[in-house]
C-alpha cells in the first residue's frame, strides 16, 4: 500500500487538495475540550489533542437523526406516506480520528451491518467516509487500549494511518479508500520504516490495563449473581455520560415527532443507564434497579458481547468513561473484580 | 485534611461496632486525581476505605433517598442542608440517621485546575491551603482559594446545620462574599442578551442528565422528561427540548436548592446550569427571606402560605 510523506509546512495546502474531493471533518477545540466537527473552508483540524471529549461515533451515528419525513395533511397527494429524509452522502474524510475510535467503528459495524439486517443510515454515512487516523504518541494515563484488543497505532477500522514525525507526517494507506485519498495529495512516497519504531515507543507508554482474560470461559450466571454489584453500582448516578461518550455504545430509541401536519421519524441515542430504556409498554421494567442497569453495562461490554461475537470485549480502551464519570466508576477496577470472580466461576463450573 | 479522615473512620467504626447504624455512607479514594467515589461501609473493619479531602463535592444526601436502613452519613454543610430538605420532604427519617458533620473548607474545581495546566494532570496533593499539581508539563502549586468551585467560594453555610457527630470544630463562615454577583450580571442583561446567553450556555448539552441525577432534589420516580404516557418533552437535540429540560428542572428545584454544585460538577461538558437554580434561590431569599434546608422547624417557601406573603402580582 501507498506510504507518503507530508511536510508540516505543506499541511494546509495538502488538506485543500483533499478538500476538493471530500467534505472534511476533524477535531476542533471548543472552549476547554476537543470534539469532532465539520471543518469549514480553510479550517484545519487541531491535531494537538490527546482525545476528544465525545467520541467521533456521531459522525456516522448522529445523536439525533431524522430517518423519515411524512405529512398528515390530507391535501398533500402523498400524505401518510413516510419518505426517506434527504441526506448528503457525498464523500467525506475524517482527519485525526484516534485508532481506538476507529477500532470502535469496526465493533459497532457488527451491530449495524449483519447478514440479516443492514442499517442504511449508519452504513450510508460509514461507506461515504474515509477515516484518516492519527497515531497516538502521547496516550492519557487512563488509556488502556493495548489490553482492549487495540493499540495506539492500531490500524483496524482506518483507511489511512497518519504518524507525526515532528516536521512531517508519514501517511500509510491501509485500504483502497485510503489509497484514493492519498493520491489526491500529490505528496511524494516514502517508506513505513519510521512507523514501527514510533509504535513500539507509544505502546510502552500505556501502563493502565483492563483485565478480562478469565471472562470468556466464566459462567455467565455466576458473574450475574455475584455479590460485587452492590458495591460497584452504589455511587452510580445512572446518567448517560459513560454511554454517550463511549465510542462502542450503539443503542438508540426511535421517536415520532409531529408539528401541526408535518412529522418526522427520528432516532436518538439511548442509554442502558436510563430507567426508561427497558420499560415495557405495560409499564413493567425488567431492569428496575440501579444495580441491574450498572451490571447490564459491564456484563454487555465484557461478557455478553464476548460470548455472542467471539471478537473480544466491546471496549477499545479509550478511557473516556473513566475520565468523565462524575462519581469515578472505573471500568478498569470493575473488570479486575469481574475477572477475579471469573477465575473462581470457571473453576466452579469445571469442578461441578 | 487527614485529621478529618482519621476522625471520620473513628466515628464510623464506633457507630458500626455499637450497631447504631447498619451502614456508613462516605467517600473512598478515587482512581483519578481530584476524584473520589461515594461508597458505603457495612463492617467496622472496612472503615479504612473512607477518606476526606477537597474532592468530595458530590452531594451524599442523594444516596439517602428512600433508604430504610439506619445510616451514618458523612455530611458537609450543603449535604446537611439537603438532608434537612430530604427529611422535610419525607425521603428519609431523621431517626434513621446519624449525621457525621464535616466543617467544610470548600471543594476544588478540577476544571479550573485543568484549564491552567499544560498537559494531562498526573497527581494532585493538598497540604494546608496549598494544592500541588503534577502534570505532564511539570509541577505547579495553587492557593486553594483560587481554585475552589464557584459555589464554594461564595458559600455561607460551610458548617453542617444538623449533625450528631462532628469531625472537627466548626470553621469560620464566610461573610464578605457577594453570593449573587453572577445572577445579578444576568439580570442586568437585556431580554435579547439573556436569551443569547442561555442559548450559548446550554448549547453543549448532550442530555445525559448527569446534572439531574447528581441532584438530591431530583428524586421523582419518573422525571417529566422520561414520562412516556403521555410524553411531554421531545428526546432529540432540538434546542427547545434541551432548554425545556433545564428550565423546568430548575423551577422544580425552586426554594429547595442549596447550591451544593453537584450538578455543575457532574456535567461532562462543563455547563454551569447552577445559574438557573441560583436565580430562584435569590428570588426565594428576596421574596420570602428563605434559604433551603437550614432547619427542621420551618416549611419550605413554596409549600406553605403566610398571610404576609408578597402578592404584588395580584394587586
Amino acid at each position: 500500500m501507498k506510504v507518503i510523506k507530508i511536510d508540516k509546512s505543506q499541511w494546509s495546502q495538502t488538506l485543500e487538495k483533499i478538500r476538493g474531493a471530500y467534505r472534511l471533518f476533524g477535531p476542533v477545540k471548543e472552549k476547554t475540550f476537543h470534539n469532532f466537527t465539520e471543518l469549514s473552508d480553510g479550517q484545519s483540524p487541531d491535531l494537538a489533542f490527546q482525545n476528544t471529549r465525545l467520541s467521533p461515533k456521531s459522525l456516522v451515528f448522529p445523536q439525533s437523526e431524522v430517518m423519515l419525513n411524512y405529512s398528515l395533511d390530507e391535501a398533500d397527494a402523498d400524505h401518510h406516506v413516510p419518505k426517506e429524509a434527504p441526506k448528503d452522502y457525498s464523500p467525506r474524510a475524517v482527519i485525526g480520528i484516534r485508532p481506538c475510535d476507529a477500532k470502535a467503528l469496526a465493533l459497532v459495524k457488527m451491530n449495524f451491518d449483519t447478514d440479516q439486517y443492514k442499517d442504511p443510515y449508519w452504513l450510508n454515512l460509514y461507506n461515504a467516509t474515509t477515516f484518516v487516523g492519527l497515531a497516538c504518541d502521547a496516550p492519557c494515563g487512563t488509556c488502556f487500549c493495548t489490553t482492549a484488543g487495540c493499540g495506539p497505532f492500531s490500524e483496524e477500522g482506518l483507511d489511512v494511518l497518519l504518524v507525526d514525525q515532528n516536521d512531517h507526517y508519514v501517511a500509510k494507506a491501509l485500504t483502497d479508500k485510503g489509497t484514493q485519498l492519498l493520491q489526491k495529495t500529490g505528496s511524494k512516497e516514502t517508506t513505513a520504516a519510521a512507523i514501527e519504531t514510533a509504535k513500539i515507543a507509544a505502546e510502552a507508554k500505556i501502563t493502565a490495563k483492563i483485565e478480562t482474560d478469565n471472562l470468556r470461559g466464566a459462567d455467565m450466571m455466576a458473574l450475574y449473581k455475584a455479590g460485587l454489584w452492590e458495591d460497584i453500582s452504589f455511587a452510580c448516578l445512572n446518567c448517560g455520560t459513560c454511554t454517550f461518550s463511549c465510542p462502542t455504545c450503539w443503542c438508540f430509541d426511535i421517536q415520532d415527532e409531529v408539528y401541526r401536519k408535518k412529522g418526522v421519524r427520528m432516532r436518538n441515542w439511548d442509554s442502558c443507564m436510563f430507567p426508561i430504556f427497558s420499560v415495557h409498554t405495560t409499564g413493567h421494567n425488567p431492569r428496575d434497579s440501579k444495580l441491574s442497569r450498572v451490571r447490564q453495562r459491564f456484563m454487555h461490554k465484557l461478557k455478553y458481547f464476548v460470548d455472542k461475537y467471539d471478537k473480544g470485549i466491546m471496549c477499545v480502551g479509550c478511557g473516556r468513561c473513566v475520565r468523565q464519570c462524575p462519581v469515578n466508576i472505573d471500568i478498569r477496577k470493575v473488570s479486575a473484580l469481574m475477572n477475579q470472580l471469573g477465575s473462581e466461576a470457571r473453576c466452579a463450573v469445571k469442578g461441578s | 485534611m487527614s485529621t478529618y479522615t482519621d476522625k471520620i473512620r473513628e466515628i464510623a467504626q464506633r457507630l458500626l461496632k455499637e450497631c447504631r447504624v447498619e451502614m456508613v455512607i462516605g467517600f473512598r479514594q478515587g482512581s483519578m486525581p481530584m476524584m473520589n467515589e461515594p461508597c458505603f461501609v457495612r463492617k467496622p473493619e472496612e472503615v479504612d476505605r473512607l477518606v476526606w479531602d477537597s474532592n468530595c463535592g458530590i452531594n451524599l444526601a442523594n444516596y439517602l433517598t428512600n433508604r430504610k436502613e439506619k445510616i451514618g452519613i458523612v455530611a458537609k454543610g450543603c449535604d446537611s442542608r439537603n438532608i434537612v430538605t430530604h427529611i422535610l420532604e419525607n425521603k428519609v427519617k431523621r431517626e434513621q440517621l446519624v449525621i457525621i458533620g464535616v466543617p467544610c473548607q470548600g471543594m476544588i474545581d478540577k476544571r479550573k485546575i485543568a484549564a491552567s495546566i499544560q498537559g494531562e494532570i498526573l497527581a494532585v496533593s493538598e497540604t494546608g491551603g496549598q494544592i500541588k499539581v503534577k502534570s505532564a508539563g511539570g509541577e505547579k502549586s495553587f492557593n486553594k482559594n483560587e481554585v475552589l468551585q464557584q459555589n464554594c467560594s461564595v458559600c455561607v453555610h460551610r458548617n453542617p446545620v444538623i449533625h450528631d457527630e462532628m469531625v472537627a470544630a466548626p470553621v469560620a463562615e464566610q461573610t464578605d462574599v457577594d453570593q449573587y454577583a453572577d445572577v445579578n450580571a444576568i439580570e442586568a442583561m437585556s431580554t435579547e442578551e439573556r436569551w443569547e446567553f442561555f442559548e450559548k450556555l446550554l448549547a453543549p448539552c448532550i442530555r445525559c442528565y448527569a446534572c439531574r441525577n447528581a441532584c438530591p432534589l431530583c428524586y421523582c420516580p419518573t422525571c417529566f422528561v422520561d414520562e412516556s404516557k403521555p410524553q411531554w418533552v421531545g428526546k432529540s437535540q432540538d434546542p427547545m427540548d434541551v432548554r425545556t429540560f433545564h428550565f423546568l428542572r430548575a423551577f422544580h428545584c425552586a426554594g429547595r436548592c442549596t447550591d451544593c454544585g453537584a450538578c455543575e460538577r457532574a456535567c461532562p461538558v462543563g455547563i454551569n446550569m447552577r445559574l438557573l437554580t441560583k436565580k430562584l434561590n435569590k428570588d426565594c431569599l428576596e421574596l420570602y427571606g428563605w434559604q433551603a434546608g437550614l432547619n427542621l422547624d420551618s416549611r419550605p417557601a413554596l409549600d406553605v402560605y403566610k398571610a404576609n406573603d408578597p402578592e404584588d402580582f395580584i394587586h
